[in-house]
This record gives C-alpha cells, structure tokens and sequence, in this order.
C-alpha cells in the first residue's frame, strides 16, 4: 500500500495543560481515519523519544475511540514546573508543537483529509 | 420535577486577568434565551479567576491591605452586568473572593449601592483557608519532609459544590468563593437548580465535565486554539465567552455568546475536555471522580455541540490543599543582536556570563534559535550547531535562595553594554520573588467548609 509521510500536524491537533511538574498533551485526529496509524506510531516510546533532552520520568499514553484522541501524560518534563522551572515557558504550553512536529506515514489513499495547506 | 426548563450556565471569566468585556454578550444572551420561557431561577454566570498560586499572590496583597485580597478586576467584571443580572434573575457563583471572599461580598453590595440597585442577597463559602495557627500542626504532618512550614504564604483546601449548592437553595443571588474546586462553580447551581443528592455520582460526573468545559473561558471558543491555515477562528479579536445548556441528566449543549466570534467546534471541544486531564476515566474533584473515557461528542447546529456519555465515580475521602511557600528568586535578564554573525556574538555573551556567573547554574535562550523548547540543562542547545542567526535575544536565568546572589545575574546583563560584545542592544532585566506550591489530603472532618449568608437579608 502506497504510503506518505506526513507532519504529525497535518493529521492531529493537540494541546498541553500543566499540573506541577507534570504535562498532559491532547492528540486529536482530524478525521477518524488518522486515528489508527496514529495509535500505531505515536507510542508512548516515541512520545518519550521526542521529549528526551526534558528526562521525563514516566509517560502514559490513554486511547479515547470516541473522540478519536489520545491523551499523553508526561511525568518530570517541566525542569521542575511553574515553581522552579527557568523557561520563559515554565507550563510547557508550547510543547503541543513539539509533538506536532513529529513525522507520521498515513496511507496514500487519505492524502485528500489531511488538514491544512501542506 | 421533568418539567423544569433546562440550566442555562455561561462563564465570563476563565482566569485572574481574562478580559473584563466578556460578560456583556453572555448576560444579553442568557437573557435573550430566558425570554422563551419562565425564568425560574434557571440561569447563572460564572467567574473563574483562581489559578494554582493566584490565591498566594492574593494572601500577599492582604497581608499588606486588610480590605484587599479579592480577585482585583472584580469591579471591571461585574459593574457592567449586575443590574440584569439582578433585573432578570440571573444569578451569579465565582471563586474571585480569593483569599478575601468577605471583602469581595462587601465590595459587590456596595457596588449595587452605587448603581441605584437593591443590595442582593449575597453568600460567602469560607473554610477553605487552613493556614491559620488552628490547622498549623495538622498541615505540618500532612506535608512532605523537607517542606518548611514557616514559609507558608497560603494553604487552602479545594471545597465542593456542596456549600455552593446550600447557599443557591438558601436564597443566595450571588456566591462569593475562596479556593473551590473550578468545576464546582458549574456543579453547585446544578445540584441546587435540579435537586440532585451528593451522592448521584453520574449526574455529579456529567456537571463537573460541563464545568470543566466553561471554567477556561474562550478556551472551549475558539480561544488558545487557532493556527492559520489549519485551524482559522473567525474574529478572534472579539472571541466570544461559553454557554452550557444542562438537561436534568447533566448532559449539556455548550454554545457561546451571540453576536461574537470565535466557534465551538468538535475540535475546540476536544481540545478543552482533556485540557489538563491526565487518566480520563478518574478526573478528581472533592465532588466525584469524573469519567471520560467512554464520552461522545456530536455537532447539533452550528456553535453546538452536545456531550453525552460521561460517568461518575464516587468522589474521595479527603480535601486536597493547595500550599504556597516563599521560594526565593528568579533572576532574568535579556539583550538583543542583529545583523552580520548576531548569533554568534550572542553565543559570546552567553559564554562572557558562564564565566562572570561561575558556580551559579544559569539556564541559556537564543530566542530566535532555541528557546522555550529547550530544557534549563541546555542538553538541547548544546546539541544545535552554531548557525547563522541574524536576530537572537539571549535570554539567561537563574535561582537564587536571596535577592542580593540573584542580582548578580542582573548586574553581570547590565554590563554587557560595555563590557561584552559588539552590537548588544535592549537590556532587560527582571528580580521576581518565587512561590512554591505543594499539595497534601487533610481528612473532611478537618475542614470546616460552610456558607454565610452576608448582604441583603430580607
């Protein structure tokens, strides 16, 4: 089966919230036919890889079928969070597009429901 | 009781410091939606203003002020709708007490004063305040090791519906709250409007994702959501504020204000209903655990969506509380390059502050290049080769346990006006005194939450 490789952002949305030291990221398929190759390549693993220079002591990844979303919690990303964290950005509320940024192979078939202009 | 018209809650604040025109569009439209029908005591506008240390920063200004410590954009929220909100009965719940909710309520009667208006009935929930001598020795048990409780600036428990929804069926036109849990704004009138025991753990689940939806704001509206091309929001710049239709069920419509812009969409949906959620079958408020994650979504018309499928667990023992200790300061300072080899010249000044700065671990940015991605070890700098930037702002910071270690980090930014390299323009430096939060579980029974009735009895 044909294949393109894709931004992550062409497939999903998502947003960060914050609690402590601790981030939850939301992955929402723009149409449920993303949602499977979603699950497939946006392993926990993956997830842990990509946020690896923040030494995140644990992430969890929860499936949410109904509304074609994940929902990743990140441990100990936040260089300590609102409280101690030196970044501009001590909540991590750009880190949605951190993930975003990731590469995903979606079946050539769905290229006409990815989003956005490319 | 199933002939009750549905529950009409809209929110116009979703934090300290949200715009104070929002509230304008929600009351016209709750009032606009009432004149269909018998008003009844069905509608409610909600405030949320209460963030993690919001109420730290709020002990603070009492500390220096008795009268003050109450959500300061009070009057900027409230004046320009108080009178139809009393005119049309709709009534009025939000935790902007802070950690004054007596100085709020007095505020509020004497603002109805002013604008001609009868005094309403006014309750204030209290009790969520622990850091008093009384609690001092429980709260010191119940903390961490290594947690000083002599630099407590704030302790409060996260209160429930419960005294939200005693003080509606009271009589109470507005609700004044300190720290209560952000969903149990929404829960309160919900429990109180429909009767429902503490206990009715789905309806309860149902109400606090409604809740949860409304208690950002613009959130769930379009706000913090578009990205051209891919996600475009009309007329952001006037980006209207939520409304929820609750069935007796607890299930919901949210829509927004008429007349405004922004969209509620499936996806602005989502994006809020796992805002800040880690487990979506266990979402924890002193009211239930609320579940998710068998949840569906559905578009009804346009800017509705309705929410089925969400459950209630029982809720737990105890009250989580809130800490906010005195933690030192971050020391920031920035300056910016331009031009021919800028990076590298600001690479040269962060290495000229490494060396000034020795034996005080200094987190570095290269706005333009790296920064808020970066982590404050710099492991994802260091891993950037040296590029060609033509417009970076180093940005360092650091902590310091005293104002005076932390200054050295401004004084050594400031001269690099004339002791740095080449170019450098547009310093800025900042001293802010930090606050930590911790929280721990104080049992039920030790915290005595209640309501009192407080203005315009009779």
């Amino acid at each position: 089966m044909a294949e393109l490789v894709v931004p992550l952002f062409r497939v999903a949305h998502a947003r960060t919230g914050d609690k402590g030291d601790r981030a939850n990221i939301s992955l929402i398929a723009w149409d449920p036919a993303f949602y499977a190759p979603i699950v497939d390549q946006v392993t926990p693993e993956v997830v842990a890889r990509r946020f690896g220079h923040r030494r995140p002591s644990g992430v969890r990844r929860y499936l949410l079928p109904n509304l074609a979303a994940l929902n990743f919690v990140l441990d100990a990303v936040l260089d300590g969070g609102v409280n101690e964290a030196l970044n501009l950005d001590a909540h991590g509320k750009t880190l949605s597009y951190l993930l975003l940024g990731l590469d995903i192979r979606v079946p050539a078939c769905l290229g006409p429901k990815l989003a956005g202009p490319g | 009781m199933d002939l009750l018209p549905p529950l009409l809650i809209g929110c116009a604040a979703g934090f300290s410091g949200d715009r104070t025109d929002a509230a304008g569009p929600v009351v016209d439209t709750l009032i606009a939606r009432l004149g269909k029908r018998p008003a009844a005591g069905s509608a409610f506008l909600i405030f949320e203003t209460l963030a993690e240390r919001t109420l730290a920063l709020a002990q603070l200004r009492r500390r220096a002020d008795p009268q003050a410590g109450y959500e300061p954009l009070l009057d900027d929220m409230l004046r320009p709708v108080l009178a139809r909100c009393l005119q049309y009965g709709i009534r009025i719940v939000s935790n902007f007490g802070a950690a004054n909710p007596h100085g709020a309520a007095r505020h509020i009667a004497a603002m109805a004063g002013e604008l001609g208006l009868r005094v309403p009935r006014i309750a204030v929930v209290v009790g969520d305040d622990v850091s008093g001598e009384r609690h001092a020795g429980l709260l010191a048990s119940h903390l961490e090791p290594g947690c000083d409780a002599t630099h407590i600036v704030s302790a409060n428990a996260y209160l429930g519906a419960e005294q939200i929804g005693a003080a509606l069926d009271a009589g109470a036109e507005v609700v004044v709250c300190g720290r209560v849990a952000d969903p149990s704004l929404t829960v309160g009138p919900a429990m109180s409007y429909f009767g429902w025991r503490a206990d009715d753990w789905d309806r309860l689940g149902r109400a606090t994702m409604v809740g949860h939806l409304l208690e950002c704001g613009a959130q769930v509206c379009g706000g913090y959501f578009a990205d051209p091309g891919y996600k475009d929001v009309p007329g952001l710049d006037r980006v209207g504020f939520p409304i929820a239709q609750v069935d007796a069920d607890g299930n919901c419509i949210i829509g927004k204000s008429d007349g405004t812009g922004g969209c509620v969409t499936e996806a602005t949906v989502k994006e809020q209903l796992l805002y800040e959620v880690h487990d979506p079958a266990r979402y924890v408020t002193p009211d239930v655990v609320a579940d998710i994650s068998a949840a569906s979504i559905r578009l009804v018309a346009r800017d509705q969506i309705q929410i089925t499928g969400v459950r209630g667990h029982p809720r737990p023992e105890d009250y989580k509380v809130n800490v906010c200790l005195e933690g030192g300061w971050l020391a920031e300072g920035e300056i910016s390059y331009a031009g021919p080899r800028a990076e590298a010249r600001a690479r040269l000044a962060a290495d000229v502050l490494r060396k000034r700065l020795d034996g005080m671990p200094i987190r570095v940015d290269l706005i333009g290049r790296l920064s808020v991605f970066g982590d404050d070890g710099g492991e994802l700098l260091a891993g950037i080769r040296p590029g060609a930037g033509e417009d970076i702002r180093l940005r360092v910071a650091a902590h310091s346990p005293t104002r005076w270690q932390a200054q050295r980090l401004t004084q050594e930014v400031t001269a690099l006006y004339c002791c740095g390299p080449a170019g450098g323009g547009g310093i800025r430096t900042a001293l802010t005194p930090r606050l930590n939060t911790v929280s721990c579980l104080l049992p039920r029974s030790a915290v005595p939450a209640r309501f009192e009735m407080v203005a315009g009895h009779g």
